[in-house]
């Protein structure tokens, strides 16, 4: 079976060519079909390759294809590897991904024939991409999927092409995404000339005796940082994951949600070792992403477009999971990448499934009252709310206490900074489902005439996540229950390597029973506070002020971006087009001919036609050369 | 007679040839006085022949070969040299260098 | 035999073109390049098992000890295909095109072929010399009777520019010729030189400046873009599809092997000079608005990345130049040719002019992506494998050279996406309302060009063993 794990890209690759190449012949319900089965069978694949995976002495397995870059003693080939880390992200990818196939036949139908293929073969290659990146065994071709990912992201934020600003924002993503693409080829490049290898194993295995807070490591690992925080949208370079959101809202679930924003996390998961040994990038990343955390939280209080507030929740989750990275949880961090795909898929899918009923409206000013009209979204969408605020027995509790708890272990402020971003999350996540679904409609009346339950395409995929939701918490149960955690042990064999130099805190169970029952009651008061403010939000139409003005305009960043690199960037580059191109070498070499050119006028006026003076010159020259002759 | 005797003559002959050359605008002058710078060159080899030819260094009348060759040169040069002059003295109704000027520019 | 016939077919097939009326030369031309392509496969075959067979010599000039040397490496063979799939292309795509009194045109380029094969597989400086200047001199004339409305001053700006260049190296070869105790000018009694230090110190501008103008390394690329935007399109492919290649084979060719300490010595300022023009010209890239300009100065940046990475002298760093010389070759004529269909569909450059092409031409929006994006070296294009190794090698060399040059990579992705949005994405206006999708050539050509890309992007091994024992050869020295 591991050696057919080929299949598992090769499937929605196929889906990509078909309907890439069939795009004017194909009916929709075969693209449809077409786009979802292949995926559906990867995923299929990926299960059969899962339990065979989870099976006792399981170890690590290659498939090589071919040689992809063999140069001298570096060889690069193209393989795929199959352990506990990547089959579990299979699953996740080929999951989701399929379920989010499933919506998108019915969310995207309105399309024309030719753009919903398109839809669907990017979808597909998306994919694919996807796959590579977390089947890759090794850096190069975790790189090969991880642009490939970046470039199915452009593709599908632009995907109404026509709109300049969906353009701006596909486009801001794809360079924000080649800023720490950068940063990670430059890290691969390091490992090259430093190992010699890129294959996961080799590297690790001569990693590790370079020993603790050797400066190499160091160096690979801040610039492997770099790359994620670009894909997985942390300080600084996140402001293109809500931009992000111009694209379809399936692909927000699935693209800037569930999957490829946490290629980053996968990256840092499987690089644990590197990680483990350079400690003080380690703190880097903790006080990044719990800066992120809170500051994307900040944000979304008040944002008003429905997926926006997703998308910053999104942000604010991820900086938990490298929170997790830098406390050295790295199950805790594949944990909640997990939960997160279930609960904010889930969350994306329910907004959309708003949006089509609202008719393309994002505003949560105008809609409210919804519960009513759209039961099914409603429920699946608090479950969602419920999962991500980390109330007791939900996906999302067991996962960010879990971080929470380790990260009390390390440093007692992470812990209090990262509740208050937790508070936070609990309280916009609940502001935006009171807002959106209860009080009353404040939207046109054309639009409450087309309120509409979603057609069952879109429904079974949010109950199917709902379901996720609630269950796959118990995965990773924490200890203190009890029972096994089965998804730790499951991940033990990956993070092994690393485990003989990582410092373990270990919290005893009565203050684990405490942070837990604290989180919980604070998560609780935050849900009824926002219950009692927004339960009954009327739009009065008013200005924010301080604060608020500034959260709602998130901190003027990307004014900062624009002010500060973009604008001076484009001076220069006038500044070379205009000043030193032109006026400068190009005058100096046109300068050169005109300078000959001038010179040739000159010395033509010496040819008086004067023959007197002809000979004189040469009589004087012939004087000249003797002297000269008879001195030298 | 010292051959130096002969050198200071030519040097004279051909530094009056220059001058004139230079001096003169009368294009028939001045052919004459390039003529005479050759012939101060002609001077100089007859005595320099004798010279090496006395000291028994080389045969007697080996350079005087080159007089004669100057001479033929010198022949040839005044036919088309005066033939050239007649033409712009039809043109122009002057043998004025000066005013030969239209090479210019 | 092989690489004469290289040669002569397209200089025979220019010949006759002269002579031929109405499509004639056009087909002749197709023809030949057929014939080319296919005698390059055969001779790309017989590299393996019989590369003795490939090399012909003949006496030329024997009071001088020049002799008519020609031969192929990997490094000559790769660029041999290069050049005749090139053609191929660029006839193919123009093959709709009716160009005023088409047999010269098509003659000239044709003669054109015959010089740029006959510097790629020229083993004697003074042959290669007088190729180098054949190859010039057709490109000339074509510039300046077929060009856009400046070009009289700009093509002579290129051709005193490029000759100056070549004089320099003439003095250059005949310097080493004097020095050279066997007389000949033939690559082997070169190499086995081994002039003094200081000797080589200044020998090595004379040449380094020949070949920076033609490739072009910043600051001696200003005739580029002026030249690219006024010469016409199928003159401007060749020029930056394969003229500019000859620099950089100069450079590994005749540069490196010849005089290694000079190039060592000046090593670190030629790849200052490189990295510098690839931001330079990339940021300047992103600043204009002339689509023929912006493939220029994107050109300029690429080229910079390989000259560096020459200079770099590490293995990984050579092999990804061969590489990328071929696949730089491909991509960017495949952008050439679909600047080429929008100008002759809207006869603007400019593009803010343009926009919505996607919805009326979506074929020719997927190539133009495809190719862009293999221009900025996406992984699984072709232009990843090479630039990916240039960065490495560079990387071995120095660190901070490849940080910078790396903000290239950035840079690129702003220029093009910039320039895809532009012209392709955005609401149809006026101008583009009435276009229809590609001809039946163009899909043909840019197919081609979009095959080479993928396939070399998946599985670049054949190349790279092609161009390997190049790689084995100049890194001795």
């Amino acid at each position: 079976m591991i050696n057919l794990v080929w299949l598992v890209p090769f499937l929605p690759l196929l889906g990509f060519l078909v309907n890439g190449l069939g795009r004017r012949f194909l009916s929709k319900s075969l693209v449809g079909f077409v786009g979802s089965s292949t995926v559906l069978a990867a995923f299929v694949v990926s299960l059969m390759i899962f339990f065979q995976v989870k099976a006792d002495g399981f170890t690590a397995q290659v498939v090589n294809l071919f040689d992809f870059i063999s140069v001298g003693s570096l060889h690069i080939p193209f393989a795929f590897q199959v352990d506990q880390l990547s089959a579990l992200f299979l699953l996740i990818i080929t999951g989701v991904g399929t379920l989010i196939h499933i919506y998108s036949t019915s969310y995207m139908h309105d399309e024309s024939n030719e753009s919903f293929a398109r839809y669907f073969a990017y979808l597909n290659l998306f994919v694919f991409s996807m796959l590579i990146l977390v089947l890759g065994a090794n850096y190069v071709m975790m790189f090969i999927g991880w642009e490939g990912v970046g470039l199915c992201s452009y593709l599908l934020i632009g995907f109404w092409f026509k709109n300049t600003s969906y353009n701006n924002a596909a486009k801001k993503a794809f360079i924000m995404n080649r800023i720490g693409d950068l940063g990670f080829l430059l890290g691969i490049l390091f490992m090259i000339m430093q190992f010699g290898t890129v294959t996961f194993p080799e590297v690790f295995s001569k990693a590790a005796p370079l020993g603790m807070n050797s400066p190499v490591l160091g160096a690979i690992a801040m610039l492997l940082f770099v790359g994620a925080m670009g894909k997985s949208a942390q300080i600084p370079l996140y402001t293109w994951l809500p931009d992000a959101m111009a694209g379809p809202t399936p692909v927000s679930a699935l693209i800037h949600a569930a999957t490829m924003v946490t290629a980053g996390i996968y990256m840092i998961a499987r690089s644990n070792v590197i990680y483990t040994l350079a400690p003080c990038i380690q703190t880097v990343v903790a006080i990044i992403g719990l800066a992120t955390a809170v500051f994307a939280a900040s944000i979304a209080l008040k944002q008003n477009d429905i997926k926006k507030v997703l998308a910053y929740s999104t942000v604010s989750q991820l900086g938990y999971m490298f929170l997790a990275l830098g406390v050295g949880a790295y199950g805790a961090a594949v944990f909640h990448v997990m939960t997160h795909a279930f609960f904010k898929a889930l969350l994306f899918l329910g907004s959309g499934s708003v949006i089509h009923a609202m008719g393309g409206e994002q505003d949560i000013r105008k809609m409210g009252g919804l519960k009513k009209y759209m039961p099914t979204t409603n429920w699946t969408f608090l479950i969602g709310c419920i999962a991500i605020a980390g109330i007791p027995g939900f996906s999302g509790f067991f996962s960010k206490d879990e971080i929470l708890a380790h990260a009390f272990g390390v440093n007692i402020s992470y812990y209090v900074i990262g509740l208050i971003g937790a508070l936070m999350t609990a309280f916009y996540m609940f502001r935006l489902y009171y807002i959106t679904f209860c009080g009353q409609f404040r939207g046109t009346h054309e639009q409450e005439h087309h309120l509409h339950e979603s057609p069952a395409a879109m429904t079974v995929p949010l109950i199917v996540l709902a379901i996720l939701s609630v269950v796959g918490g118990y995965v990773g149960m924490p200890e203190v229950f009890g029972t096994k955690n089965f998804l730790a042990e499951y991940l033990a064999p990956i993070f092994a390597p690393s485990a003989p130099f990582a410092v373990t805190h270990h919290l005893s169970h009565s203050t684990e029973w405490l942070l837990m029952g604290l989180s919980s009651v604070l998560v609780i008061v935050m849900i009824l506070l926002a219950r009692q403010k927004f339960v009954n939000y009327q739009d009065t139409g008013a200005e924010n002020t301080g604060l608020a003005k500034v959260l709602e305009n998130k901190w003027y960043i990307d004014e900062l971006y624009d002010a500060v690199i973009v604008k001076p960037l484009y001076e220069l580059s006038r500044f070379f087009r205009d000043t030193v191109e032109k006026a400068g070498i190009d005058r100096l070499v046109n300068g050169v001919g005109r300078g000959v050119k001038w010179g040739s006028q000159q010395l033509r006026l010496v040819q008086t036609g004067n023959v007197g003076f002809y000979i004189f010159a040469m009589v004087i020259s012939m004087i000249v050369l003797f002297v000269i002759g008879f001195l030298l | 007679m010292p051959v130096q005797y002969y050198i200071f003559l030519s040097i004279a002959l051909f530094c009056i040839g220059v001058m004139g050359v230079l001096m003169r605008r009368n294009a028939i002058i001045i052919f004459m006085c390039i003529e005479l710078m050759l012939n101060a060159v002609n001077l100089l080899l007859v005595a320099f022949s004798k010279m090496w030819a006395d000291a028994g260094k080389v045969d007697a009348g080996s350079a005087q070969l080159f007089v004669f060759f100057i001479m033929v040169v010198a022949a040839a040069e005044v036919a088309v040299g005066l033939a050239i002059i007649t033409m712009v003295y039809r043109n122009t109704h002057s043998v004025d260098i000066n005013i030969l000027n239209r090479l210019k520019n | 035999m092989l690489t004469v016939l290289l040669i002569l077919i397209p200089f025979i097939a220019g010949l006759i073109a002269f002579g031929l009326k109405g499509s004639g030369p056009k087909v002749l031309a197709v023809i030949s390049s057929l014939a080319t392509v296919a005698t390059a496969i055969g001779a790309w075959c017989r590299l393996g098992t019989a590369p003795d067979s490939l090399s012909f010599t003949a006496n030329w000039i024997p009071q001088l000890g020049s002799q008519f040397r020609v031969g192929l490496d990997g490094m000559g063979m790769m660029l041999c295909l290069l050049t005749a799939i090139a053609f191929l292309l660029v006839f193919i795509a123009i093959y709709n095109r009716n160009y005023e009194s088409s047999n010269s045109f098509y003659g000239l380029l044709l003669l054109s072929q015959a010089g740029l094969t006959g510097v790629f597989t020229a083993y004697d400086a003074l042959q290669f010399y007088i190729f180098w200047e054949l190859a010039l001199i057709p490109v000339y004339f074509l510039c300046s009777l077929w060009g856009g409305d400046k070009r009289i001053a700009v093509t002579f700006k290129f051709f005193v520019y490029t000759f100056l260049g070549s004089l320099l190296m003439l003095v250059g070869i005949i310097y080493l010729y004097t020095q050279n105790p066997d007389h000949s000018f033939s690559w082997e009694s070169f190499t086995n030189l081994h002039l003094g230090a200081d000797q080589q110190n200044w020998l090595f501008w004379l040449f380094f400046v020949a070949f920076a103008i033609k490739m072009p390394v910043f600051p001696f690329h200003t005739w580029q873009p002026d030249t690219y935007e006024q010469s016409p399109t199928p003159v401007t492919m060749i020029l930056s599809g394969i003229m500019v290649k000859m620099g950089l084979f100069g450079v590994i060719r005749w540069l490196v092997p010849v005089l290694p300490e000079g190039v060592h010595m000046w090593a670190d300022v030629a790849i200052v000079l490189s990295i510098i023009g690839i931001i330079y010209a990339s940021c300047i890239a992103m600043v204009q608005s002339d689509l023929k300009r912006l493939i220029a100065y994107s050109s300029i940046a690429h080229i910079g990345l390989m000259s560096a990475a020459i200079f770099s002298h590490t293995e990984q760093g050579m092999q990804g130049v061969l590489l990328q010389m071929f696949n730089h070759g491909i991509n960017i004529i495949g952008l050439w040719i679909i600047v080429e269909i929008i100008q002759q569909r809207f006869n603007i450059k400019n593009m803010d002019e343009l926009g919505g092409i996607a919805q009326k031409a979506p074929r020719m929006a997927i190539f133009l992506v495809i190719i862009s994006l293999a221009n900025i070296g996406l992984p699984l294009t072709n232009g990843f494998v090479g630039e990916f190794l240039m960065f490495s090698g560079l990387f071995q060399y120095n660190h901070w050279f490849m940080a910078v040059a790396g903000l290239g990579i950035i840079l690129a992705a702003v220029y093009t996406l910039n320039m895809i949005q532009k012209v392709m994405f955005g609401n149809a206006n006026a101008l583009t309302e009435t276009t229809t999708d590609l001809q039946p050539a163009e899909v043909l050509a840019l197919s081609l060009v979009v095959a080479i890309i993928l396939i070399l992007g998946v599985y670049p091994k054949p190349i790279l063993d092609l161009v390997s024992n190049t790689t084995a050869v100049v890194l001795k020295f």
